[in-house]
């Protein structure tokens, strides 16, 4: 037996990893059913128009095509049903004022076509090729309508409505505030106005969608395979659409390339697949391609801030106002989720009295905005954070040192916010300190002073040098639940189930180190089942850096309510009390009595229902247990980035010098784990402020179309990072874990952003738009000569 | 589409044939004919490198091709990589050993692009497995993991031969 006990902490190699690494994976694409068909659709090149036709009959006449639908086909065959979506909760909707019209996606456009890439048909066919000849003879006749493709224009009065049953492109709206910001802006001896757009990009994994199905007509049942981060969300969903129970439906999710939050909602595929599968009682595949995922999957971001700041002369924030729309696209699969944490993110560590926050959510004929890594808060982060440094620039203060002036301190912990979150609880940062981790961050990158003198050198000699901060508080492990059954194999192996789905993160690896600490038994011998809704009834899914959060309280409370049986069986067995027993090497034994000892695999025997079992009276069969955790609210992670660019004059091209990150999740489980998690964050946060960038015209057409256009940071582009941490355990569950999946990506944009801005001083130039191209810091330096 | 035309190359060191339309891909064919399924499709236009294989002992992205053009080849994918005792080729196992993997989509791909640029420079500093491996895409790790797994890697492989 290994040495079993203390594993949390450890940097243990991933189990995960070995299939992946010898191509045994096995991801959507790979996975084989007989006599399987394929899909491809027939996808909208206008991006706002009236559907006046849509003549199938040449593609369901073409060699290999087993069915084509229209939308309007559909619509006949599979009437919607109403929207499932899961609302913002009642005590969130009591505290905030607000407003929300949510038109429901059909599963293939048959009225109006709301962007360009918008399914109007689906071919079925014997292989892919033959399904794309297929939707290459549909015809399509389009009315054209005028595209919207600005959120400040879809809400002004003469705007080309998109809903129109809605009459109006507002689709929600909200205000939250704390104090009277309107009279302490005018109090306030000094005040700084600037409006900020954070882009639309997107989360953009290797791997894209894809969805399988497969109809038992014997009982009347479907399996969906879907590349998801929530198979118990499609469940639900594709039962009620398709008028099953859910206990005919069951999805599970195989290797995931990645997700993100891209794949962190249901989208109409996952919904369509099934109904085709059972309607043609052949399995049917659709993988989406690159092309289709830029064009119908979801992108992220695209924030339209006002923002205005009231201070002292000592540059102590007195009150903060932001107005800011939200441009969701011609759909909003996830509400007010992502809107609203943007409000909930946006005063970050600073103690700030005066607080309103109010946000229109506006549709467009643009892709649908749902969440992507970070999901409202680098949106957040990104005004705040550039708005500080304004005000240090307009008071001749080190941006760092206005941070710490207005920094939450680590003895006024828990602080209390002053807002709701988004689960309606109000906010309380639980633990941590906020002006120890930026200025150990500032310590490492060389120090503040030591960096002027560098930045003042290299200015002589024309070389502009920048120090940049971005700082973020990330509420992590949202509810409503997670759950987990934890049961005792035959084999005395321990076995775990959760609702959680991993897309890389390594979470078989994670839970497995977690349950061999709460069994005292090797990580070898925990059996891990995630992603399926056969293992367990409910889950919520991967989504908000909540898995490792919730699902660890989930199997810690089993845990202990299979070992509190575990015991009562063993002492009957070893006629002593519970109370004299411990877990030790793959069994319970009594204490301090090495030879007493009955194996897990014997006491699951004894436990067995029947006869010759070993339960005292009283005791029902099995060693199984099922708990659904539900966190009282959120934990707060958070982190201090800190950047220093060189930024190249003559070519616009920023190289990134130094990169360090001061970061706070809690008790951290696997460091190994902890860390990829931050750097790959680190580098989608980098690619977003530098790089990446969905474009659209004034007609609606995407330009970025493909890999080549829409630009995914390469190992060139990321630079060495240095991490260091902090451990402020959370109070709020067993572990004391908060989570870390989307921090690296919140604050790059901000701080690089900042660095940027702090190189680029003697030009006085404001990046207050992203992203930051090289074309564009070479029109601002040709505008603006060195002061 | 015009008819099926038959197929012969040596794949992973085995002979193997099929046969397929003249238009299908190569990545096609090695995933749907050949049943190999480690090599992935990522953007099927080239550009993010999941898909890239040894086509006649040089990196080549399988999404570009036609599988006809293979006809003839020798081919090597990442099911090739591993002995056939189950040990992992060296640059698997600093993968491993160094979390350069999160999501594993684009793993194959990198694996060969790495190996590839070892073929003419065994001793590579970090800057330059920076560039080499930058003609595939990665989207979890940031990178940082898989620089210090070529590394050691290739410092494995170096010791193994001399």
């Amino acid at each position: 037996m290994s040495e079993t006990g203390g594993l949390v902490g450890r940097s243990l190699l991933r189990r995960e990893d070995r299939r992946l690494l010898t191509g045994a994976g096995q991801f959507i694409a790979d996975l084989e059913l007989p006599r399987m068909l394929h899909v491809a659709f027939v996808r909208s090149q206008l991006a706002h128009a009236r559907i006046r036709s849509v003549d199938l009959s040449r593609a369901a006449a073409a060699p290999g095509v087993a069915l084509a639908l229209s939308g309007a086909d559909l619509l006949r065959l599979l009437p919607p049903v109403p929207d499932t979506q899961l609302s913002l909760p009642s005590k969130w909707r009591s505290f905030v004022q607000h407003e929300f019209r949510n038109p429901q996606q059909p599963l293939l456009a048959h009225d109006k076509v709301r962007h360009v890439g918008e399914a109007v048909a689906v071919i079925v066919a014997e292989d892919r090729y033959r399904a794309e000849d297929g939707a290459a003879l549909a015809t399509v006749e389009l009315e054209t309508l005028p595209a919207v493709v600005d959120a400040e224009a879809a809400l002004a009065a003469n705007a080309s409505i998109i809903h129109d049953e809605l009459e109006t492109n507002l689709l929600g709206a909200f205000s939250v505030a704390k104090g009277n910001a309107g009279f302490a802006l005018e109090q306030a001896p000094h005040r700084l106005q600037r409006r900020f757009y954070h882009h639309r990009y997107a989360a953009m994994p290797i791997e894209c969608r894809g969805v399988a199905a497969l109809y038992d007509p014997r009982t009347d049942s479907v399996t969906i395979w879907s590349a998801t981060q929530v198979v118990h969300w499609v469940r639900r969903e594709a039962a009620a659409i398709l008028g099953l129970p859910e206990a005919r439906v069951r999805c599970l999710a195989l290797d995931v390339g990645g997700g993100f939050g891209v794949k962190g909602h249901v989208y109409p595929e996952d919904l369509l697949i099934p109904f085709l599968a059972r309607r043609l009682g052949r399995p049917v595949r659709w993988l989406e391609d690159r092309h289709e995922h830029l064009l119908c999957s979801a992108h992220s971001r695209d924030q339209l801030h006002e923002v205005e700041i009231g201070f002292d002369n000592d540059g102590r924030i007195l009150a903060l106002k932001d107005e800011y729309i939200v441009d969701c696209g011609a759909w909003n699969p996830i509400g007010a989720g992502v809107p609203y944490n943007t409000a909930a993110h946006l005063c970050g560590p600073y103690k700030i009295d005066h607080l309103t926050a109010s946000c229109r959510t506006a549709a467009t004929n643009k892709v649908p905005n749902s969440a992507y890594r970070g999901a409202g808060r680098p949106e957040a982060v990104f005004a705040m954070e550039r708005i500080i440094d304004l005000v240090a620039a307009k008071l001749g203060l080190e941006p760092a040192e206005v941070r710490l002036r207005n920094m939450i301190r680590a003895d006024e912990m828990p602080y209390r916010a002053g807002i709701p979150y988004r689960d309606g609880e109000p906010i309380v940062y639980d633990s941590g300190d906020y002006p120890g981790a930026l200025q150990q961050a500032l310590q490492a990158i060389g120090g503040v002073d030591a960096f002027r003198r560098r930045q003042g050198e290299a200015r002589q000699r024309g070389r502009y040098l920048g120090l940049g901060i971005g700082f973020y508080v990330e509420g992590t492990g949202v509810g409503p639940f997670e759950g987990a059954t934890v049961r005792i194999d035959p084999s005395g192996k321990v076995y775990i189930a959760t609702g959680a789905c991993p897309q890389g993160q390594g979470m078989e690896t994670i839970f497995a180190q977690i349950v061999a600490d709460a069994w005292k038994v090797s990580p070898d011998d925990v059996v891990v089942s995630l992603a399926d809704t056969a293992a367990i009834p409910m889950g919520f899914g991967t989504v908000a850096s909540r898995s490792t959060v919730t699902a660890s309280a989930a199997i810690h409370r089993a845990s202990e309510r299979v070992r509190e049986k575990a015991f009562t069986i063993a002492a009957n067995v070893l006629e002593c009390a519970p109370a004299d027993l411990e877990l030790r090497d793959g069994g319970v034994g009594v204490v301090g009595v090495p030879g007493a000892a009955v194996s897990l695999a014997r006491l699951a025997q004894h436990a067995r229902p029947g006869w010759d079992h070993a339960r005292p009276s009283g005791v029902n069969a099995g060693l199984e247990e099922t708990h659904y955790w539900e966190p009282p609210t959120v934990t707060w992670s958070y982190a201090a980035h800190a950047v220093i660019v060189d930024v190249d004059v003559e070519t616009g091209h920023v190289a990134i010098d130094k990169y360090v990150i001061a970061h706070d999740c809690g008790v951290v489980v696997n460091p190994l784990l902890v860390e990829g998690q931050i750097a790959g964050g680190t580098a989608q946060g980098i690619g977003g402020i530098l790089l990446e960038e969905i474009a659209y015209d004034a007609d609606g057409q995407l330009l970025t179309g493909s890999l080549a256009d829409y630009l995914v940071p390469t190992a060139d582009d990321i630079p060495e990072m240095r991490m260091l941490h902090q451990h402020s355990p959370s109070p709020l569950n067993p572990l004391g874990v908060k989570g870390v999946g989307e921090g690296g990506a919140v604050a790059p944009p901000a701080a690089i952003a900042n660095a940027i801005c702090d190189a680029l001083s003697p030009f006085g130039v404001e990046f207050n738009t992203t992203p930051i191209t090289p074309e564009r810091i070479r029109q601002a330096v040709r505008l603006n000569q060195p002061h | 589409m015009s008819a099926p035309v038959d197929i012969r190359l040596t794949v992973n060191g085995q002979p193997r044939e099929g046969r397929c339309e003249p238009r299908k891909l190569l990545v096609d064919f090695i995933r749907e004919d050949l049943g190999l399924t480690g090599t992935h499709a990522g953007c099927e236009h080239g550009v993010c490198g999941a898909c890239t294989i040894f086509y006649n002992g040089e990196a080549a992205r399988s999404c570009i091709m036609f599988a006809v053009q293979a006809d003839g080849a020798e081919l090597l994918t990442v099911e090739g990589l591993a002995e056939s005792d189950g040990k992992l080729h060296p640059m698997q196992q600093a993968f491993h050993e160094h979390h350069a993997l999160q999501c594993g989509f684009c793993t194959p791909g990198m694996l060969i692009a790495a190996l590839d640029y070892l073929k003419i420079n065994p001793t590579p500093t970090e800057d330059e497995i920076r560039e080499a491996i930058s003609a595939v895409l990665c989207r979890c790790t940031g990178y940082i993991n898989i620089i210090k797994a070529v590394k050691a890697g290739a410092e494995v492989m170096r010791a193994a031969k001399s």
